[in-house]
Protein backbone atom coordinates (compact mmCIF):
# COMPACT_ATOMS: atom_id res chain seq x y z
CA UNK A 1 0.00 0.00 0.00
CA UNK A 2 2.85 2.58 1.00
CA UNK A 3 4.58 1.96 -2.30
CA UNK A 4 1.19 2.47 -4.22
CA UNK A 5 1.15 5.82 -2.39
CA UNK A 6 4.12 6.28 -3.42
CA UNK A 7 4.26 6.12 -7.14
CA UNK A 8 0.73 7.53 -7.87
CA UNK A 9 1.85 11.34 -7.82
CA UNK A 10 4.28 9.93 -10.85
CA UNK A 11 1.65 8.00 -12.63
CA UNK A 12 -0.50 10.52 -11.87
CA UNK A 13 2.01 13.28 -13.64
CA UNK A 14 2.12 10.91 -16.51
CA UNK A 15 -1.33 10.21 -16.95
CA UNK A 16 -1.94 13.84 -17.35
CA UNK A 17 0.56 13.84 -20.21
CA UNK A 18 -1.55 10.96 -21.74
CA UNK A 19 -4.15 13.07 -21.77
CA UNK A 20 -2.67 16.03 -22.87
CA UNK A 21 -1.53 13.66 -26.05
CA UNK A 22 -4.53 12.10 -26.55
CA UNK A 23 -6.67 15.49 -26.83
CA UNK A 24 -4.41 17.13 -29.21
CA UNK A 25 -3.93 14.20 -31.35
CA UNK A 26 -7.88 13.60 -31.36
CA UNK A 27 -8.54 17.35 -32.11
CA UNK A 28 -5.95 17.20 -35.32
CA UNK A 29 -6.38 13.93 -36.04
CA UNK A 30 -10.25 14.26 -36.51
CA UNK A 31 -9.78 17.40 -38.25
CA UNK A 32 -7.72 16.11 -40.75
CA UNK A 33 -9.51 12.81 -41.24
CA UNK A 34 -12.66 15.04 -42.38
CA UNK A 35 -10.86 16.58 -45.09
CA UNK A 36 -9.16 13.28 -46.37
CA UNK A 37 -12.71 11.60 -45.81
CA UNK A 38 -14.20 13.95 -48.37
CA UNK A 39 -10.86 14.57 -49.87
CA UNK A 40 -11.55 10.50 -50.74
CA UNK A 41 -15.01 10.86 -52.52
CA UNK A 42 -14.34 14.16 -53.64
CA UNK A 43 -15.62 14.51 -57.43
CA UNK A 44 -11.96 15.37 -58.78
CA UNK A 45 -9.91 12.51 -59.21
CA UNK A 46 -6.87 13.26 -58.61
CA UNK A 47 -7.84 14.97 -55.37
CA UNK A 48 -9.20 11.25 -54.69
CA UNK A 49 -6.11 9.22 -55.38
CA UNK A 50 -3.71 11.66 -53.13
CA UNK A 51 -5.68 10.75 -50.03
CA UNK A 52 -6.24 7.08 -50.82
CA UNK A 53 -2.61 7.02 -51.26
CA UNK A 54 -2.02 9.11 -48.03
CA UNK A 55 -4.68 6.92 -45.80
CA UNK A 56 -2.16 3.39 -47.81
CA UNK A 57 0.93 5.07 -46.40
CA UNK A 58 0.17 5.86 -42.70
CA UNK A 59 -2.58 2.61 -42.71
CA UNK A 60 0.27 0.42 -43.97
CA UNK A 61 3.21 1.41 -41.85
CA UNK A 62 4.21 1.27 -37.93
CA UNK A 63 2.83 4.14 -36.12
CA UNK A 64 5.86 4.17 -34.08
CA UNK A 65 8.22 4.59 -37.54
CA UNK A 66 6.27 7.14 -37.94
CA UNK A 67 6.86 8.35 -35.02
CA UNK A 68 10.46 8.51 -35.18
CA UNK A 69 10.73 9.43 -38.51
CA UNK A 70 8.71 13.14 -37.72
CA UNK A 71 10.88 12.85 -34.48
CA UNK A 72 14.42 12.28 -36.22
CA UNK A 73 13.64 13.14 -39.82
CA UNK A 74 12.14 17.01 -39.10
CA UNK A 75 15.08 17.94 -37.40
CA UNK A 76 17.33 16.58 -40.65
CA UNK A 77 15.77 19.48 -42.53
CA UNK A 78 15.96 21.96 -40.26
CA UNK A 79 12.75 21.73 -38.35
CA UNK A 80 13.28 21.66 -34.82
CA UNK A 81 9.89 21.40 -32.89
CA UNK A 82 9.63 20.18 -29.16
CA UNK A 83 9.86 16.00 -28.47
CA UNK A 84 6.02 16.62 -27.61
CA UNK A 85 4.93 18.36 -30.86
CA UNK A 86 7.10 15.61 -32.85
CA UNK A 87 4.76 12.88 -31.10
CA UNK A 88 1.38 14.89 -31.33
CA UNK A 89 1.88 15.53 -35.14
CA UNK A 90 2.94 11.69 -35.86
CA UNK A 91 0.09 10.45 -33.56
CA UNK A 92 -2.31 13.28 -35.21
CA UNK A 93 -1.12 12.11 -39.20
CA UNK A 94 -1.94 8.31 -38.39
CA UNK A 95 -5.12 9.08 -36.50
CA UNK A 96 -6.40 11.09 -39.64
CA UNK A 97 -5.42 8.19 -41.84
CA UNK A 98 -8.28 5.64 -39.79
CA UNK A 99 -10.68 8.59 -38.71
CA UNK A 100 -10.59 8.95 -42.07
CA UNK A 101 -11.80 5.57 -43.22
CA UNK A 102 -14.46 6.18 -40.36
CA UNK A 103 -16.17 9.18 -41.54
CA UNK A 104 -15.66 8.06 -45.04
CA UNK A 105 -17.75 4.92 -44.51
CA UNK A 106 -20.29 6.47 -42.44
CA UNK A 107 -20.77 8.70 -45.58
CA UNK A 108 -21.50 6.75 -48.12
CA UNK A 109 -23.73 5.07 -45.49
CA UNK A 110 -25.73 7.79 -46.13
CA UNK A 111 -28.77 7.46 -48.68
CA UNK A 112 -27.85 8.44 -52.08
CA UNK A 113 -31.28 9.99 -52.83
CA UNK A 114 -30.41 12.56 -49.77
CA UNK A 115 -27.58 13.98 -52.20
CA UNK A 116 -29.85 14.07 -54.81
CA UNK A 117 -32.83 15.62 -52.74
CA UNK A 118 -30.48 18.17 -51.75
CA UNK A 119 -28.73 18.86 -55.26
CA UNK A 120 -32.21 19.31 -56.56
CA UNK A 121 -33.23 21.97 -54.47
CA UNK A 122 -30.02 23.72 -55.95
CA UNK A 123 -27.95 23.04 -52.83
CA UNK A 124 -24.09 22.97 -53.93
CA UNK A 125 -22.03 19.77 -53.48
CA UNK A 126 -20.29 21.69 -50.16
CA UNK A 127 -24.00 23.03 -48.92
CA UNK A 128 -25.42 19.63 -49.28
CA UNK A 129 -22.57 17.66 -47.49
CA UNK A 130 -22.31 19.76 -44.55
CA UNK A 131 -25.74 20.84 -44.13
CA UNK A 132 -27.47 17.46 -45.13
CA UNK A 133 -25.04 14.46 -45.41
CA UNK A 134 -22.54 15.16 -42.40
CA UNK A 135 -25.43 15.89 -39.89
CA UNK A 136 -26.90 12.39 -40.73
CA UNK A 137 -23.47 10.65 -39.89
CA UNK A 138 -23.10 11.57 -36.13
CA UNK A 139 -24.84 8.98 -34.88
CA UNK A 140 -23.03 6.34 -37.11
CA UNK A 141 -20.31 7.75 -36.10
CA UNK A 142 -19.88 7.33 -32.78
CA UNK A 143 -19.36 3.66 -31.96
CA UNK A 144 -16.11 3.92 -34.09
CA UNK A 145 -14.77 6.96 -32.97
CA UNK A 146 -15.29 5.53 -29.59
CA UNK A 147 -13.17 3.09 -30.45
CA UNK A 148 -10.05 5.13 -32.62
CA UNK A 149 -10.07 7.58 -29.35
CA UNK A 150 -9.19 4.51 -27.25
CA UNK A 151 -6.97 3.02 -29.63
CA UNK A 152 -4.99 6.22 -29.78
CA UNK A 153 -5.36 6.80 -26.25
CA UNK A 154 -3.21 3.33 -25.75
CA UNK A 155 -1.05 4.29 -28.92
CA UNK A 156 0.15 7.68 -26.95
CA UNK A 157 2.14 5.06 -24.65
CA UNK A 158 4.74 5.08 -28.11
CA UNK A 159 5.72 8.59 -27.05
CA UNK A 160 8.24 6.89 -24.46
CA UNK A 161 10.25 5.91 -27.43
CA UNK A 162 11.43 9.43 -27.66
CA UNK A 163 11.59 10.27 -23.77
CA UNK A 164 8.19 11.65 -23.00
CA UNK A 165 7.12 10.78 -19.59
CA UNK A 166 3.49 9.87 -20.17
CA UNK A 167 1.74 7.21 -17.98
CA UNK A 168 3.80 4.34 -19.82
CA UNK A 169 6.93 5.96 -19.45
CA UNK A 170 6.82 7.43 -15.94
CA UNK A 171 5.54 3.63 -14.96
CA UNK A 172 8.25 2.01 -15.88
CA UNK A 173 10.61 4.51 -14.12
CA UNK A 174 8.63 3.71 -11.32
CA UNK A 175 9.47 0.08 -11.76
CA UNK A 176 13.00 -0.24 -13.00
CA UNK A 177 13.78 1.91 -9.48
CA UNK A 178 11.42 -0.73 -7.25
CA UNK A 179 11.75 -4.02 -8.90
CA UNK A 180 8.26 -4.19 -8.57
CA UNK A 181 6.22 -4.21 -11.80
CA UNK A 182 3.05 -6.08 -10.76
CA UNK A 183 1.70 -3.05 -8.89
CA UNK A 184 2.97 -0.68 -11.09
CA UNK A 185 1.61 -2.10 -14.09
CA UNK A 186 -1.58 -2.75 -12.36
CA UNK A 187 -2.10 1.14 -11.31
CA UNK A 188 -0.84 2.22 -15.21
CA UNK A 189 -3.43 -0.85 -17.07
CA UNK A 190 -6.23 1.05 -14.30
CA UNK A 191 -5.42 4.52 -15.71
CA UNK A 192 -5.79 3.43 -18.93
CA UNK A 193 -9.11 2.11 -18.19
CA UNK A 194 -10.29 5.30 -16.77
CA UNK A 195 -9.93 6.74 -19.58
CA UNK A 196 -10.83 4.16 -22.08
CA UNK A 197 -14.03 3.30 -19.91
CA UNK A 198 -14.94 6.78 -19.35
CA UNK A 199 -14.93 7.59 -23.66
CA UNK A 200 -17.38 4.51 -23.90
CA UNK A 201 -20.13 5.23 -20.96
CA UNK A 202 -20.09 8.92 -22.59
CA UNK A 203 -20.66 7.59 -25.83
CA UNK A 204 -23.96 5.76 -24.38
CA UNK A 205 -24.93 8.40 -23.03
CA UNK A 206 -24.87 10.44 -26.28
CA UNK A 207 -25.97 7.65 -27.62
CA UNK A 208 -29.10 7.21 -25.54
CA UNK A 209 -29.97 10.73 -26.03
CA UNK A 210 -29.75 10.77 -30.16
CA UNK A 211 -32.33 7.52 -29.59
CA UNK A 212 -34.90 9.58 -28.06
CA UNK A 213 -35.32 11.98 -30.75
CA UNK A 214 -35.88 9.40 -33.20
CA UNK B 1 -47.74 28.29 -79.57
CA UNK B 2 -45.23 30.34 -77.64
CA UNK B 3 -41.50 29.49 -76.34
CA UNK B 4 -42.02 25.89 -74.79
CA UNK B 5 -40.81 26.29 -71.10
CA UNK B 6 -38.59 22.82 -71.64
CA UNK B 7 -37.24 21.20 -73.90
CA UNK B 8 -35.59 18.24 -74.69
CA UNK B 9 -33.43 17.87 -77.57
CA UNK B 10 -32.55 13.81 -79.19
CA UNK B 11 -31.46 13.34 -75.97
CA UNK B 12 -29.04 9.91 -75.21
CA UNK B 13 -28.07 8.47 -72.17
CA UNK B 14 -25.66 5.46 -71.78
CA UNK B 15 -24.50 3.81 -68.22
CA UNK B 16 -20.92 1.69 -69.67
CA UNK B 17 -22.62 0.08 -72.40
CA UNK B 18 -25.99 0.25 -71.50
CA UNK B 19 -28.28 2.62 -73.95
CA UNK B 20 -31.16 3.52 -71.74
CA UNK B 21 -32.26 6.78 -73.42
CA UNK B 22 -32.22 6.22 -77.38
CA UNK B 23 -32.71 9.79 -78.62
CA UNK B 24 -35.94 11.34 -77.30
CA UNK B 25 -37.07 14.57 -77.64
CA UNK B 26 -40.17 16.48 -76.17
CA UNK B 27 -41.58 19.99 -75.60
CA UNK B 28 -43.56 21.12 -72.56
CA UNK B 29 -45.57 24.25 -72.57
CA UNK B 30 -45.48 26.00 -69.85
CA UNK B 31 -48.81 24.95 -67.63
CA UNK B 32 -49.14 21.70 -69.36
CA UNK B 33 -48.84 18.48 -67.59
CA UNK B 34 -47.25 15.46 -69.12
CA UNK B 35 -47.25 12.36 -67.86
CA UNK B 36 -45.36 9.55 -68.68
CA UNK B 37 -45.99 5.71 -68.98
CA UNK B 38 -43.89 3.08 -69.61
CA UNK B 39 -42.85 -0.38 -68.07
CA UNK B 40 -40.38 -0.65 -65.80
CA UNK B 41 -36.81 -0.14 -67.31
CA UNK B 42 -37.83 1.52 -70.55
CA UNK B 43 -35.56 4.85 -68.92
CA UNK B 44 -38.73 7.10 -67.53
CA UNK B 45 -36.53 7.80 -64.21
CA UNK B 46 -33.49 8.41 -66.24
CA UNK B 47 -35.21 10.94 -68.29
CA UNK B 48 -36.35 13.12 -65.36
CA UNK B 49 -32.81 13.00 -63.81
CA UNK B 50 -31.52 13.96 -66.62
CA UNK B 51 -33.83 17.17 -67.33
CA UNK B 52 -32.44 18.23 -63.70
CA UNK B 53 -28.94 17.17 -64.64
CA UNK B 54 -29.20 14.26 -61.87
CA UNK B 55 -27.66 12.19 -64.51
CA UNK B 56 -25.64 13.63 -67.29
CA UNK B 57 -26.85 12.87 -70.55
CA UNK B 58 -24.38 11.74 -73.54
CA UNK B 59 -26.03 13.38 -76.00
CA UNK B 60 -28.18 16.00 -76.64
CA UNK B 61 -29.83 19.29 -74.92
CA UNK B 62 -32.05 20.01 -72.48
CA UNK B 63 -33.23 23.40 -72.63
CA UNK B 64 -34.99 25.15 -69.88
CA UNK B 65 -36.16 28.34 -71.34
CA UNK B 66 -34.06 28.30 -74.08
CA UNK B 67 -31.45 28.17 -72.05
CA UNK B 68 -28.94 24.94 -72.02
CA UNK B 69 -29.19 22.95 -68.81
CA UNK B 70 -25.96 21.35 -67.19
CA UNK B 71 -23.68 21.34 -70.12
CA UNK B 72 -23.32 23.88 -73.65
CA UNK B 73 -21.96 22.63 -76.91
CA UNK B 74 -18.95 24.32 -77.73
CA UNK B 75 -17.11 23.53 -81.10
CA UNK B 76 -18.52 20.24 -81.27
CA UNK B 77 -18.13 19.15 -77.84
CA UNK B 78 -20.26 19.05 -74.55
CA UNK B 79 -18.90 21.51 -71.88
CA UNK B 80 -20.49 21.09 -68.62
CA UNK B 81 -21.23 24.77 -66.91
CA UNK B 82 -20.32 25.96 -63.81
CA UNK B 83 -21.62 24.56 -60.45
CA UNK B 84 -23.09 27.37 -59.64
CA UNK B 85 -24.90 27.85 -63.00
CA UNK B 86 -25.87 24.31 -62.82
CA UNK B 87 -27.16 24.99 -58.97
CA UNK B 88 -29.34 27.86 -59.78
CA UNK B 89 -31.01 25.94 -63.11
CA UNK B 90 -31.75 23.74 -60.52
CA UNK B 91 -33.45 25.93 -58.57
CA UNK B 92 -36.26 26.28 -61.34
CA UNK B 93 -36.98 22.47 -61.53
CA UNK B 94 -38.32 20.76 -58.33
CA UNK B 95 -37.95 17.28 -57.84
CA UNK B 96 -40.11 14.41 -55.87
CA UNK B 97 -38.69 11.09 -55.73
CA UNK B 98 -40.26 7.91 -55.54
CA UNK B 99 -38.86 7.49 -51.85
CA UNK B 100 -39.76 10.64 -50.64
CA UNK B 101 -35.84 11.34 -49.59
CA UNK B 102 -36.90 13.57 -46.87
CA UNK B 103 -34.06 14.71 -44.56
CA UNK B 104 -34.40 12.61 -41.62
CA UNK B 105 -32.35 15.10 -39.21
CA UNK B 106 -34.83 17.85 -39.85
CA UNK B 107 -38.61 18.86 -39.26
CA UNK B 108 -41.26 18.72 -41.48
CA UNK B 109 -41.27 22.59 -41.39
CA UNK B 110 -37.29 22.46 -41.07
CA UNK B 111 -36.95 20.36 -44.41
CA UNK B 112 -39.07 22.70 -46.40
CA UNK B 113 -37.56 25.95 -44.64
CA UNK B 114 -33.78 24.62 -45.58
CA UNK B 115 -33.32 25.29 -49.44
CA UNK B 116 -35.22 28.44 -48.95
CA UNK B 117 -32.69 29.64 -46.46
CA UNK B 118 -29.50 28.42 -47.58
CA UNK B 119 -30.07 28.78 -51.52
CA UNK B 120 -32.33 31.56 -51.67
CA UNK B 121 -31.11 33.82 -49.03
CA UNK B 122 -34.49 33.77 -46.83
CA UNK B 123 -34.14 35.21 -43.34
CA UNK B 124 -35.90 32.58 -40.71
CA UNK B 125 -39.06 34.34 -40.49
CA UNK B 126 -39.69 34.38 -44.09
CA UNK B 127 -38.66 30.89 -44.34
CA UNK B 128 -40.48 29.76 -41.50
CA UNK B 129 -44.13 31.78 -43.02
CA UNK B 130 -43.45 30.33 -46.62
CA UNK B 131 -42.81 26.87 -44.65
CA UNK B 132 -46.05 27.16 -42.61
CA UNK B 133 -48.07 28.20 -45.90
CA UNK B 134 -46.71 25.41 -47.77
CA UNK B 135 -47.08 22.47 -45.30
CA UNK B 136 -50.40 24.00 -44.87
CA UNK B 137 -51.25 23.94 -48.59
CA UNK B 138 -50.74 20.27 -48.80
CA UNK B 139 -52.91 19.88 -45.24
CA UNK B 140 -49.77 19.17 -42.87
CA UNK B 141 -49.68 22.37 -40.99
CA UNK B 142 -49.77 20.36 -37.84
CA UNK B 143 -47.29 18.15 -38.23
CA UNK B 144 -44.48 21.08 -38.83
CA UNK B 145 -42.93 20.21 -36.07
CA UNK B 146 -42.77 16.31 -36.84
CA UNK B 147 -39.76 14.40 -37.70
CA UNK B 148 -40.15 12.32 -40.90
CA UNK B 149 -39.92 9.00 -39.29
CA UNK B 150 -43.22 10.07 -37.35
CA UNK B 151 -44.65 10.42 -40.57
CA UNK B 152 -46.88 8.27 -43.04
CA UNK B 153 -45.62 7.70 -46.18
CA UNK B 154 -48.42 10.23 -47.79
CA UNK B 155 -47.38 12.44 -45.27
CA UNK B 156 -43.80 12.44 -46.07
CA UNK B 157 -44.37 12.81 -49.90
CA UNK B 158 -46.43 15.72 -49.01
CA UNK B 159 -44.28 17.60 -47.34
CA UNK B 160 -41.77 16.28 -49.80
CA UNK B 161 -43.69 17.94 -52.37
CA UNK B 162 -43.81 21.17 -50.24
CA UNK B 163 -40.44 21.54 -49.87
CA UNK B 164 -40.18 21.33 -53.13
CA UNK B 165 -42.32 24.01 -54.06
CA UNK B 166 -40.43 26.16 -51.22
CA UNK B 167 -38.05 27.22 -54.45
CA UNK B 168 -40.88 28.61 -56.65
CA UNK B 169 -39.95 26.16 -59.37
CA UNK B 170 -41.31 26.90 -62.50
CA UNK B 171 -41.68 23.13 -63.51
CA UNK B 172 -42.32 19.95 -60.77
CA UNK B 173 -40.78 16.75 -62.23
CA UNK B 174 -42.47 13.72 -59.96
CA UNK B 175 -40.82 9.68 -60.44
CA UNK B 176 -43.65 8.06 -59.38
CA UNK B 177 -44.56 9.46 -56.49
CA UNK B 178 -47.20 7.12 -55.39
CA UNK B 179 -44.99 4.26 -56.19
CA UNK B 180 -43.82 3.38 -52.64
CA UNK B 181 -46.92 4.26 -50.77
CA UNK B 182 -49.82 1.78 -49.36
CA UNK B 183 -53.07 1.90 -51.23
CA UNK B 184 -55.06 3.83 -49.02
CA UNK B 185 -52.03 6.37 -48.88
CA UNK B 186 -52.04 7.19 -52.38
CA UNK B 187 -55.27 9.41 -52.79
CA UNK B 188 -54.13 11.90 -50.75
CA UNK B 189 -50.99 12.68 -52.53
CA UNK B 190 -52.84 12.63 -55.60
CA UNK B 191 -55.32 15.42 -54.49
CA UNK B 192 -51.88 17.56 -54.21
CA UNK B 193 -51.04 17.05 -56.87
CA UNK B 194 -53.93 17.54 -59.14
CA UNK B 195 -54.51 21.06 -57.19
CA UNK B 196 -50.98 21.86 -58.02
CA UNK B 197 -51.93 20.96 -61.64
CA UNK B 198 -55.00 23.57 -61.34
CA UNK B 199 -52.97 26.25 -60.32
CA UNK B 200 -50.80 25.95 -63.59
CA UNK B 201 -48.03 24.58 -62.37
CA UNK B 202 -45.98 22.79 -65.34
CA UNK B 203 -45.39 19.30 -64.54
CA UNK B 204 -43.80 16.25 -65.95
CA UNK B 205 -45.24 13.01 -64.12
CA UNK B 206 -44.15 9.40 -64.34
CA UNK B 207 -47.06 7.17 -62.66
CA UNK B 208 -48.37 4.22 -63.02
CA UNK B 209 -51.75 5.76 -62.13
CA UNK B 210 -53.66 5.88 -64.97
CA UNK B 211 -56.67 7.82 -63.78
CA UNK B 212 -54.52 10.81 -62.57
CA UNK B 213 -53.20 10.83 -65.80
CA UNK B 214 -56.64 10.39 -67.50
CA UNK B 215 -58.30 13.20 -65.24
CA UNK B 216 -55.15 15.62 -64.96
CA UNK B 217 -53.13 14.62 -67.89
CA UNK B 218 -52.60 17.43 -70.69
CA UNK B 219 -50.26 14.38 -72.94
CA UNK B 220 -49.44 11.44 -71.97
CA UNK B 221 -45.86 9.59 -73.56
CA UNK B 222 -45.85 6.31 -73.32
CA UNK B 223 -42.00 5.21 -73.13
CA UNK B 224 -40.27 1.53 -74.02
CA UNK B 225 -36.62 0.51 -74.76
CA UNK B 226 -35.21 4.32 -74.45
CA UNK B 227 -37.48 6.08 -76.94
CA UNK B 228 -40.74 7.11 -76.91
CA UNK B 229 -43.55 4.73 -78.73
CA UNK B 230 -46.26 7.00 -78.45
CA UNK B 231 -47.55 10.08 -77.40
CA UNK B 232 -51.14 12.05 -77.72
CA UNK B 233 -53.95 12.67 -75.43
CA UNK B 234 -54.99 10.95 -72.84
CA UNK B 235 -58.26 9.96 -74.64
CA UNK B 236 -56.60 8.75 -77.45
CA UNK B 237 -53.82 6.65 -75.77
CA UNK B 238 -56.10 4.49 -73.44
CA UNK B 239 -58.93 4.58 -75.78
CA UNK B 240 -57.03 4.15 -79.38
CA UNK B 241 -53.62 3.72 -78.67
CA UNK B 242 -51.60 3.14 -82.36
CA UNK B 243 -48.60 0.79 -81.10
CA UNK B 244 -48.87 -2.98 -80.27
CA UNK B 245 -46.25 -1.94 -77.37
CA UNK B 246 -48.75 0.62 -76.10
CA UNK B 247 -51.41 -1.87 -76.18
CA UNK B 248 -49.97 -4.51 -74.65
CA UNK B 249 -48.44 -2.60 -71.94
CA UNK B 250 -52.01 -0.84 -71.01
CA UNK B 251 -53.72 -3.95 -70.99
CA UNK B 252 -51.21 -4.90 -68.50
CA UNK B 253 -51.88 -2.28 -65.86
CA UNK B 254 -55.59 -1.28 -66.51
N1 LIG C 1 -26.82 4.67 -62.40
C1 LIG C 1 -27.09 3.64 -63.23
N2 LIG C 1 -26.10 2.80 -63.63
C2 LIG C 1 -26.34 1.77 -64.45
N3 LIG C 1 -27.54 1.49 -64.97
C3 LIG C 1 -28.57 2.28 -64.63
C4 LIG C 1 -28.40 3.39 -63.74
N4 LIG C 1 -29.60 4.00 -63.58
C5 LIG C 1 -30.47 3.30 -64.32
N5 LIG C 1 -29.86 2.27 -64.95
C6 LIG C 1 -30.51 1.31 -65.88
O1 LIG C 1 -31.19 2.04 -66.84
C7 LIG C 1 -32.39 1.39 -67.20
C8 LIG C 1 -33.54 2.37 -67.10
O2 LIG C 1 -33.71 2.72 -65.76
P1 LIG C 1 -34.80 3.76 -65.27
O3 LIG C 1 -34.60 5.04 -65.96
O4 LIG C 1 -34.75 3.76 -63.81
O5 LIG C 1 -36.15 3.09 -65.80
P2 LIG C 1 -37.63 3.29 -65.29
O6 LIG C 1 -37.67 4.49 -64.41
O7 LIG C 1 -38.44 3.47 -66.54
O8 LIG C 1 -38.00 2.04 -64.59
C9 LIG C 1 -32.51 0.18 -66.30
O9 LIG C 1 -32.09 -0.95 -67.03
C10 LIG C 1 -31.56 0.49 -65.17
O10 LIG C 1 -31.04 -0.71 -64.67
MG1 LIG D 1 -38.17 4.65 -62.39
Amino acid sequence: MGYSIKILPFLLKGMQQTLILTAASATFGTLLGLLLALARIAPARLVRTAASGYVTLFRGTPLMLQILFIWGALPQVGIVLPDTACVIIALSLNAGAYIAEIIRAAIQSIDRGQMEAARSLGMGYGLAMRRIILPQTFRRLLPPMVNELAALTKDTSLAMVVGIVELMKASQQQQSQSFRPAETYIWTALGYLLVTMTLMSLATRFEKKLEARG
Amino acid sequence: MTEPILQVESLHKSFGKLEVLAGISLEVQQGEVVVVIGPSGSGKSTLLRCINFLEVPTQGRILFKGEEVGQKEVGGTLVRLPERVLDQQRTHMGMVFQRFNLFPHMTALENVMEAPMQVRGLRRPEAEALGMKLLTRVGLGEKARTYPPFLSGGQQQRVAIARALAMEPDVMLFDEPTSALDPELVGEVLQVMKDLAKSGMTMIVVTHEMGFAREVGNRVLFMDGGVVVEEGKPEQIFTAPQHTRTREFLSKVL
